[in-house]
């Protein structure tokens, strides 16, 4: 068990140096699905499917189409750089070593007295069962009905993301001359 | 996409089982894993291979873009009408104990009790999730519609 953790964690760092590095755009696309599919491979090992479901649908599949979508706007190849960025090197160094920092005082996984075991999960466990009159799925029942409005307010998010898309890029025949005169004023 | 014979043939094949699995997904997620959100975006990558593949005017006439306009805002009013008729019911915002009731939900039949409808907090999960499935199937459609559309304008 210990060796597939090690093989796809080593495989995602792989990957995501590989995406950093290369310069065909097409490639790296690419390379960010298999990222996330092997990301979704991981969370089902971690025991969360609904996670992995979403990562590899999400991910792998629509953002994957939408980047592959966008690219078809611009080039295919990233802008070769002169300089050698020391400062952001430097900043993301930091950045990261502070974050190793601190999950120094974090409980090791699957630690039975890490907080996240103790409260609230037993008396949601224990509680779902009756309150929900035999509903087995405890992550659906935290989600839908003790957590109903925070869901709502998820819904809500997707729909303004939507309705936000919709605005930018929608090209209406009755808007589209107006859209074609502000795009010459960008250019 | 539609020229090459390998790619048509197995994106036929898969689409259906695509859906079926969405649907699995959404209905099945009160005693699995899954639920409205992943059904949703398994349902909109369904139609969004189908437009990949025989072009995105194919993919409009399945699912017309004024129809999936609608369902965004549809999905939204579904998960806070359930809450509002909870409400309505006597009870608080998203309560579904108000839902309780005793139509068809424990037949017995033969010696084994069927549960026909769902009930209670059943059936506000259920309902929330719909409109959940609802909502992200059409805002990712949408998304693809308005990203393909801006490149077939600009060739």
């Amino acid at each position: 068990m210990i060796y597939i953790d090690i093989i796809i964690l080593t495989l995602l760092a792989v990957t995501a140096v590989t995406v950093a590095r290369i310069r065909d755009l097409w490639a790296a696309v690419m390379f960010t699905g298999i990222y996330s599919f092997i990301g979704a491979s991981w969370m089902l090992l971690l025991d969360a499917p609904d996670v992995a479901f979403t990562e590899a649908a999400v991910g792998a599949g629509i953002s994957t189409v939408l980047m592959l979508g966008t690219l078809a706007l611009t080039n295919k190849a990233e802008k070769p750089s002169t300089s050698v960025p020391v400062v952001p090197f430097l900043v993301v160094l930091g950045t990261g070593a502070a974050l190793v920092y601190g999950t120094l005082d974090m409980p090791h996984f699957g630690d039975p007295e890490a907080p996240v075991h103790q409260h609230p999960n037993p008396s949601f466990v224990e509680r779902s069962q009756p309150d929900m009159h035999g509903l087995p799925n405890v992550v659906t029942a935290v989600l839908a009905s003790y957590r109903g409005y925070d869901t709502l307010g998820e819904t809500a998010v997707i729909f303004t993301a939507g309705i936000g898309v919709l605005i930018i890029l929608r090209r209406d025949k009755r808007t589209a001359p107006d859209e074609h005169s502000s795009d010459e004023v960008v250019t | 996409m539609n020229s090459f014979p390998i790619i048509r043939i197995v994106s036929k094949l898969l689409i259906p089982y695509i859906l079926l699995f969405a649907l699995y997904v959404q209905f099945h997620g009160d005693f699995g894993p899954g639920g409205g959100f992943q059904a949703g975006v398994i349902l909109a990558s369904a139609l969004i291979l189908y437009g990949l593949v025989f072009g995105l005017p194919a993919a409009q006439s399945v699912a017309p873009p004024w129809l999936i306009e609608k369902l965004i805002a549809l999905g939204v009013l579904v998960y806070a009408g359930t809450g509002v008729a909870t409400m309505a019911l006597g009870s608080n915002f998203l309560d579904y104990d108000a839902l309780e009731h005793h139509f068809l939900t424990d037949v017995t039949w033969g010696s084994q009790t069927l549960h026909v409808l769902p009930s209670g907090q059943h059936l506000g999960i259920f309902l929330v999730e719909v409109g959940v499935g609802i909502t992200v199937t059409s805002v990712m459609l949408m998304i693809f519609y308005c990203f393909a559309g801006r490149n077939q304008s600009s060739e």
